[in-house]
C-alpha cells in the first residue's frame, strides 16, 4: 500500500503502451474497418446500380423483342406478297411459254403438212402419170397429155 | 458540472476512506481479534508450516518491493515495515512485472492482428479484435466530440490493459504467489516468508495512480492547448461566480480538477482491492474443514462470476471517464 516510484514506472509503461497502440495497432485495424465499410457501401451501390441496369436492360429487351416481332411480321408479309408475285409471274411466264410452244408446234405441224403435201403432190403426179402411161401407153400422145396432167396436178 | 464535481469528490472520499479503512483494519488488533474466531480451524498452509489467518491476509496484501534498505544496500524488502521504510524511491516488482507482461501480451496480440488485418471477411483473432475495437470506437464517438486521433487508441489501451490486469483477480488466489514463492525460494534462495507477490496490479494504488496521472497530464495538456493558457486559467478562476468570487472559484474548480485523476485512480483501486480482499477471505475458509471449505468454494465461484462483471465494468468506467475528461478538456465554453 505504499506509494513509491512504481507510480512513475507505471506512467512510463502506460505512455509506451499507448504510444504503441496509437502507432502500430489502432491505425491499421481502423483502416481495415474503414476500407471494409467503403467496400460494403460500394457493393451496395453497385448492387443498386446493377438492379437499375437490369431493369433498363429488361425494358430494352422488351422493346427489342417487340421491334423484332414487328420486323418479322413485316418480313413475313413481304415474303408472302413476294411469293404471290412470283407465283403470278411464273403463271404468266408459263402461259406465254406455252403459247410460244403451241404456236411453234403449230407452225411446225403446218410446215410438215405442207412438206408432206408437196411430196405427195409430186409423187401423186408421177404415180398417176405412170399409171396413166401404162393404161394409155399406146394411144396417148405423150406430149399432149402431159400438159393436161400438169394442169390437173396444179389443181390439187 | 459543479454538482457533478462534488458528487465525484464525495465518491472519491468514500472510496479513499473505505480503502484506507480496510487497510487500517487489516493491520489493527481488531482484525486479529475478529480473525481469531477462525483461528482454531482456519490455518492455511504456507510452505510446511502453519500460519495465522491475519498473516495470510497480510502476506497477500504486501507487494514485492525493491529499494534501498536502511543500511544503504539495495534489495527486496523482507516485510511490510522494511518496504514502508524504503520511502518513495522503491519499486513494486510484482506490480511492474505483471502490468508490463500483460501490456506486452496486449501489444503482441493486437499487433499480430494489425499486421495481418484485411478488409475482406475477417476470421478468428481479427474478428475478436475488431469486435473490441468497434465497441471502443463507438464509445469514443459517442462521448468525444472533438477532433483528436489520440483519444481512441488511448481509450483502447486503457480498456484492454486494465481489463487484463483486473482479470488476474480471477486466477486462483494462491496460484501465482505460490509459484513466485517456489521460484524465489528455489532459484534465488530467498526466505519463503519474504517472497510477496500481488498478482493484480490494479490492487496497487501505484498502478491506478500512474495511469490516472497519465490521463491527467493529457487533460492538462489539451486544456491548455485548446483553450490557451489564459482560457484555461480563466476557466479555473472566473467560474462559476465571476471575478469577484475568484477565491471561491479557484477552490471549487481546483477541487474539481484534482478530483479527476484521484477519482479515476481510487475508484479502480478501491473496487479491485475490495474484490481481492473478498477472495482472500473466502480462501481462508478452505482451511476450516470440509463443510466450511465447500461453502467457501461455492462462495468463490459466485463471487468470481460476479467479479467478471466488476472487472469489465471498472475497465469500462476508467475508459469512459478518460474520454469524458478529455472531451471536457477539448471544449471551450465562455
Amino acid at each position: 500500500m505504499n506509494l513509491n516510484a512504481t507510480i512513475i514506472g507505471q506512467m512510463i509503461a502506460f505512455a509506451l503502451f499507448v504510444a504503441f497502440c496509437m502507432k502500430y495497432v489502432w491505425p491499421p485495424i481502423m483502416a481495415a474497418l474503414d476500407e471494409r465499410k467503403k467496400k460494403i457501401a460500394d457493393g451496395l451501390a453497385a448492387a443498386e446500380r446493377g438492379r437499375h441496369e437490369q431493369e433498363l436492360a429488361e425494358k430494352r429487351a422488351q422493346q427489342v423483342i417487340h421491334e423484332a416481332k414487328e420486323q418479322a411480321n413485316e418480313i413475313i408479309s413481304q415474303a408472302q406478297r413476294r411469293g404471290n408475285e412470283i407465283v403470278d409471274e411464273s403463271k404468266d411466264n408459263a402461259r406465254v411459254e406455252g403459247d410460244r410452244i403451241l404456236t411453234s408446234a403449230k407452225a411446225e405441224i403446218e410446215q410438215e403438212a405442207n412438206r408432206a403435201k408437196d411430196e405427195l403432190r409430186s409423187q401423186v403426179g408421177s404415180v398417176a402419170l405412170a399409171g396413166a402411161a401404162k393404161i394409155l401407153s399406146r394411144e396417148i400422145d405423150d406430149k399432149a397429155h402431159t400438159d393436161l396432167l400438169e394442169e390437173l396436178v396444179s389443181r390439187i | 458540472m459543479d454538482s457533478n464535481h462534488r458528487d465525484v469528490c464525495n465518491r472519491i472520499c468514500s472510496f479513499g476512506v473505505v480503502a484506507t479503512a480496510i487497510d487500517d483494519w487489516i493491520y489493527s488488533d481488531t482484525a486479529d481479534f475478529v480473525i481469531w474466531k477462525f483461528e482454531s480451524g482456519l490455518k492455511p498452509k504456507m510452505a510446511s508450516e502453519t500460519i495465522t489467518s491475519s498473516e495470510y491476509i497480510r502476506h497477500h496484501l504486501q507487494n514485492l518491493t525493491f529499494g534501498q534498505h536502511h543500511d544503504g544496500s539495495w534489495g527486496l524488502a523482507h516485510n511490510a515495515q522494511e518496504a514502508a521504510d524504503m520511502g518513495f524511491w522503491a519499486i513494486n516488482v510484482d506490480t511492474m512485472g505483471m502490468s508490463i507482461v500483460l501490456g506486452l501480451l496486449m501489444a503482441w496480440f493486437f499487433r499480430r492482428v494489425a499486421k495481418k488485418v484485411e478488409a475482406g471477411v475477417p476470421s478468428g483473432a481479427q474478428n475478436f479484435a475488431e469486435w473490441i475495437i468497434d465497441f471502443i470506437n463507438d464509445s469514443v464517438r459517442g462521448s468525444f466530440s472533438g477532433q483528436n486521433n489520440m483519444v481512441a487508441p488511448l481509450a483502447f489501451t486503457i480498456f484492454i490493459w486494465i481489463f487484463l490486469m483486473n482479470l488476474m483477480d480471477l486466477l486462483p488466489i494462491d496460484l501465482v504467489p505460490e509459484a513466485a514463492k517456489w521460484t524465489g525460494t528455489n532459484m534465488f534462495g530467498m526466505d519463503p516468508h519474504s517472497v510477496f507477490f500481488k498478482v493484480v496490479p490494479t490492487t496497487d494504488p501505484n498502478a491506478t495512480f500512474g495511469m490516472a496521472f497519465g490521463v491527467f497530464a493529457l487533460v492538462l495538456y489539451y486544456s491548455v492547448k485548446m483553450k490557451g493558457l489564459g482560457g484555461f486559467i480563466g476557466e479555473l478562476t472566473l467560474q462559476p461566480f465571476g471575478k469577484w468570487g475568484m477565491p471561491f472559484n479557484i477552490f471549487l474548480e481546483g477541487v474539481g480538477l484534482i478530483a479527476k485523476p484521484i477519482s479515476l485512480a481510487l475508484r479502480l483501486f478501491g473496487n479491485m482491492y475490495a474484490g481481492e480482499m473478498i477472495f482472500i477471505l473466502i480462501a481462508i475458509m478452505y482451511g476450516a474443514g470440509l463443510i466450511l471449505g465447500s461453502f467457501g468454494g461455492l462462495l468463490q465461484i459466485g463471487w468470481a462470476i460476479f467479479h467478471i462483471l466488476i472487472i469489465t465494468l471498472q475497465a469500462f468506467i476508467f475508459m469512459t471517464l478518460t474520454i469524458v475528461y478529455l472531451d471536457m478538456a477539448h471544449q471551450e465554453h465562455h
